[in-house]
């Protein structure tokens, strides 16, 4: 079947699908934060980011609940701590910033998936915090990208840039 | 005096920066729509056989010059990759009013009350059952409930304009809202976009991800949005505009639109029960 075309997400999701809680997967791990940048070097100030990972032994079945709502309100009550979801979704601050907490992937990579206004068709990215074939594969130039740097003690720093020398490598799946 | 447009895509902010020289093109602020129709057109012409999503480097959309990588995506063809599978949701994420936004405040909104259900399937025909799918639109005069929507039109005390819902074990989803209203943006002179809702799916896969936007049968501004041109092929860009459907219209209530949805993007084979 032909699949439906992608387009931008624009700049006005901001009501609709960040949430509260959104970057904190889990506790007790790491903190991987940085900027998203336009080909001119600007921060993007709307980009959402979305991410996708393995829990600390490898496991991928992830658990519903990431957005978990008090059926009073309908507020967002946020994620049972008893269960992990292996979801993430942060939308840029006005400096273009964003932060995530979480745990090391067993599987040593968490899976990124971009958004942003300008962007019409959305971007899949990798932040490795350990290395495997795929990763080994890359010039260094490019690898590079998907390394995050060291801050300190489990902080580490991942900038993106949409465009331009230090762009970052993007993924295709096929 | 002419209507102040909202602030999506403002030629005059950074997305612009460093671009003014550009030879091809008229200064900022002077490109008329027939101008982009005529880029349109050009590029349509030399890339005829693109695909179904929309070409990333889109000059006519004047925001993605910036924000397009220029090297070739990397193609990853590991089995066992992450994104072959992906986050679910379930009845603890969405509470059952998120379906209807037409019922979240004391008054209801203004508007043509409508509804606009379909069917979710992945490339292959399957279903993707009790997944998340998230809506965001503007209300029925073309403005958004957002700080940085400064066109000058009302905002509606009786409309957010966000809903969520989880497909059934047919893929189905539906929402109960307004019709949203066009709205000018700054990507041209004299700039409107369509009439349309944004939509967010989820598959089995990371991979499957989709953000999109529905528009409606028959808008007149159809022809000139470079946004949805950026999709060159035109039976692809007819996938994105929903049917006026009149059995699902409910007498003295609501018009009904039908908009199924297919989500590209491989899966891990053996989520096709499992999930
Ligand atoms: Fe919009």
């Amino acid at each position: 079947m032909t699949p439906t075309p992608a387009q931008t997400i624009g700049p006005f999701y901001g009501y609709a699908l960040p949430f509260t809680g959104g970057g904190d997967i889990a506790g007790g791990g790491i903190v991987v934060h940085g900027h998203v940048y336009d080909g001119a070097g600007v921060p993007v100030s709307d980009a959402l980011l979305e991410f996708w990972q393995a829990d600390a032994a490898g496991g991928l079945g992830g658990a519903p609940g990431s957005m978990r709502r008090d059926p009073v309100t309908g507020a967002v009550a946020g994620r049972d701590p008893a269960s992990f979801t292996g979801f993430g979704r942060v939308a840029t601050d006005a400096d273009g910033h964003w932060t995530l907490r979480t745990v090391v992937p067993g599987n040593g990579y968490i899976s990124v998936c971009l958004f942003a206004r300008g962007l019409l068709h959305h971007l899949y990215t990798r932040i490795y915090l350990g290395r495997d074939s795929f990763l080994d594969s890359l010039p260094p130039e490019r690898s590079r990208t998907l390394t995050p740097v060291a801050e300190g003690r489990d902080i580490y720093r991942f900038d993106i840039h949409l465009q331009g020398e230090k762009e970052t490598a993007f993924l295709d799946f096929g | 005096m002419p209507p102040r447009a909202t602030t999506p895509d403002l030629p005059h902010t950074q997305a612009d920066a460093g671009l003014k020289g550009a030879p091809d093109r008229p200064p900022a602020g002077t490109v008329t729509q027939a101008d982009i129709d005529r880029e349109i057109a050009g590029l349509h012409a030399a890339h005829p056989e693109s695909g179904v999503h929309p070409l990333r480097d889109f000059p006519p959309y004047r925001s993605s010059r910036l924000r397009h990588p220029r090297r070739a995506l990397v193609a990853v063809r590991d089995p066992d990759a992450a994104e072959l599978t992906g986050p679910v949701f379930g009845v603890t994420d969405v509470t059952p009013l998120d379906a209807d936004l037409t019922r979240r405040h004391l008054h209801e909104p203004l508007g043509e009350r409508i509804t606009v259900q379909g069917r979710v399937t992945d490339r292959d025909g399957r279903p993707v059952r009790r997944q998340l799918v998230e809506i965001w639109q503007a209300n029925a005069a073309g403005r958004y409930r957002h700080q940085g929507d400064d066109h000058s039109a009302p905002l509606d005390p009786g409309f957010t304009g966000a809903g969520r819902c989880l497909t059934d074990d047919e893929g189905r989803y539906a929402f109960t809202t307004i019709r949203p209203g066009a709205y000018p943006w700054r990507n041209h002179v004299n700039a409107w976009r369509p009439a349309h809702i944004h939509f967010s799916l989820f598959g089995t896969a990371f991979t499957q991800r989709l953000v999109t936007q529905m528009y409606f049968p028959g808008d007149p501004l159809l022809a000139h949005d470079p946004v949805l041109h950026a999709v060159t092929d035109e039976r692809a860009r007819q996938r994105l505009v929903a049917a006026y459907e009149h059995d699902l219209s409910v007498p003295e209530w609501s018009l009904g639109y039908r908009w199924d949805i297919v989500l590209d993007g491989p899966a891990a084979t053996w989520t096709e029960e499992g999930r």
